[in-house]
């Protein structure tokens, strides 16, 4: 009896978790969904009376949506690339070579996580202005990778910290570089590692929003976030196309993040005993 | 503590240096060179970045800078420091920082350690579809977290109000009061982050010898007993780093608070300290 109630006991707690976890995103759909004159109703129901797909026609034919959206993959994508060839570079001399600064280095990298890329902004905001990199993507490209690198280098490092250094000194008998050992026998090997580095340099500027704001000052020029809030600003008539556009920008990444959940948890947690 | 699973490296570093040399460059040289490469590019943009904008910062905050001498600023000690602390605004800005930081991770690692622990139970069934559903939250765009969430606290037609008023009370004015949009920033961080330590604890919990509950098992230790003397303290060293990230991110986190309370309303009194800084600069 004990046993049957603390059974039915969890499941009912991760039944409640996965209702509030999973409600938001189908209000989001609900609201998508909503012919226009009804958008302010106080239904609960997810698929809304007189549910039709104009939000979605709009969205994409009468709003600059497609324009964000290839801005904010140029700009994703540039700093994913970014991401992965300095950080599975850098994490491999700090998990392979003793040198001066090392141990600096490696505690540098947690300081720079408590400084957020907003306390650095003004400073940053002033030196584009300087260099007239305002209302452009280089600016906004190199604060991304260093905002994201810290973390990538300390999880490269914990990951290549697995891998063990016979594989390499086999590899440099039979006559290769340093460089070799690291890029045709090291590199492959550490696949999971870099996926989730790929992923977090992708998600950090995909979802970023303050300083793309600050940055980005013309609505040709917007990436993805700035342009949802534009909606979202004049809530009462826009509401729907924020939410037609908040769900398609979502999906893709959640269903990302899902299919690279179990890399997450192995990743993770190897890097957090290591470190 | 960063170095200690590596120490027997070091010893096949040495090996690894050893080799044959090529041409011209020095043993100790080509090494240079080839750290240089790895890490090079990487130092520059965060130092850049980084290092440069904290020592500005640090250098303005003791100048007499502002908009009017934004170019030829000179020093002036702690005047600036002074000054902030007598702002009466930047205690109750900092004390509400504390309480959003204690407050959030707290939720962070009290639900996500309960989640992992509910879902490591042999008898569960479905373990991963029960875990793809329970990290969505984590998933979704944290800007579309935060203004989805800022549309859910709306008075009228908001479903927190909704749900609210289904279960027999009565409708909040969630943003419109300080301490009621304050508590809705605080819901919506909690929201978005418990599934990551949820993923944390549960790579923890995998690394548990099940035979330590047997053992707990045939002894007659309760669940809680074995909760106490074996999950936690095992927990314990997998947690610590993530707490540390977590909290960090937390007292870092901008987007929410600024966007679940549409930059401070009301009235500016919904600011952490990261929110107040941006006000004050933009």
């Amino acid at each position: 009896m004990k046993t049957v109630l603390s059974r039915v006991g969890s499941y009912a707690t991760l039944a409640l978790f996965v209702f509030i976890a999973v409600f938001p995103i189908s209000r989001i759909l609900t609201i998508s969904l909503r012919p226009s004159d009804q958008l302010l109703s106080r239904s609960l129901a997810v698929i809304p009376d007189g549910a039709t797909l104009d939000n979605y026609r709009q969205l994409l034919t009468e709003t600059p949506f497609l324009r964000w959206l290839g801005n904010s993959l140029l700009v994703a994508g540039v700093v994913t690339i970014t991401g992965v060839a300095l950080a599975s570079t850098a994490g491999y001399a700090l998990s392979r070579h003793r040198f001066t600064g090392r141990k600096a280095a490696l505690s540098g990298i947690l300081v720079t996580q408590m400084f957020p890329a907003t306390m650095l902004l003004l400073p940053l905001y002033i030196v584009l202005i300087e260099l007239g990199l305002i209302n452009s993507y280089i600016g906004i490209v190199i604060i991304y990778s260093a905002t994201a690198l810290p973390f990538c280098v300390w999880q490269m490092k914990g990951y290549y910290d697995t891998i063990p250094a016979s594989l390499e000194e086999a590899a440099r008998i039979d006559g290769a570089t340093p460089w070799q050992a690291f890029y045709k026998v090291i590199l492959p090997l550490a696949a999971p590692a870099l996926v989730i580095t790929a992923l977090f340099s992708f998600m950090s500027a995909w979802n970023e929003y303050v300083v793309a704001a600050v940055v980005l000052q013309e609505v040709e020029m917007f990436t993805m976030p700035v342009g949802l809030k534009l909606f979202q600003g004049s809530m009462s008539s826009q509401w729907g196309l924020y939410a037609a556009g908040s769900l398609l920008v979502s999906l893709p990444v959640i269903a990302l993040f899902l299919v690279l959940s179990r890399y997450l948890i192995s990743g993770l947690t190897l890097g957090a005993v290591k470190g | 503590m960063l170095n200690a699973p590596n120490d027997a490296m070091g010893v096949e570093t040495a090996t690894l240096a050893s080799a044959p040399r090529r041409a011209g460059l020095s043993e100790a040289a080509r090494r240079r060179w080839f750290l240089a490469v790895l890490l090079g590019p990487t130092a520059v943009i965060v130092l850049a970045v980084v290092a440069f904008p904290f020592v500005y910062n640090v250098a303005i905050s003791f100048s007499n800078m502002n908009i009017y001498t934004l170019r030829d600023w000179e020093l002036i000690g702690l005047d600036q420091y002074a000054a902030v602390f007598r702002e009466p605004a930047f205690w109750s800005v900092f004390l509400k920082t504390i309480v959003w930081t204690v407050v959030c991770v707290a939720f962070h690692v009290g639900l996500g350690v309960l989640l992992a622990v509910l879902l490591h139970q042999s008898f569960v069934k479905g373990k991963s579809a029960w875990r793809v559903l329970l990290i969505i939250p984590w998933a979704v765009p944290q800007y579309i977290t935060a203004l989805t969430w800022r549309g859910e606290f709306n008075f009228e037609f908001g479903a927190v109000n909704l749900l609210i008023e289904g279960l027999g009370g009565s409708a909040i004015s969630w943003l419109s009061d300080p301490f009621t949009a304050f508590v809705a920033a605080i819901i919506t961080n909690v929201w978005l982050g418990f599934p990551f330590m949820m993923v944390i604890a549960l790579g923890g919990l995998q690394s548990i010898p099940r035979e330590l509950y047997e053992a707990a098992e045939v002894d007659g230790a309760s669940a809680w007993t074995q909760f106490r003397t074996i999950t936690a303290p095992l927990l314990r060293p997998v947690m610590i780093p993530a707490v540390t990230l977590g909290t960090i991110w937390t007292f870092n986190n901008i987007n929410v608070v600024w966007l679940v309370s549409n930059g401070g309303e009301p009235n500016d009194q919904t600011h952490i300290l990261v929110s107040y800084v941006y006000e004050a600069a933009f």
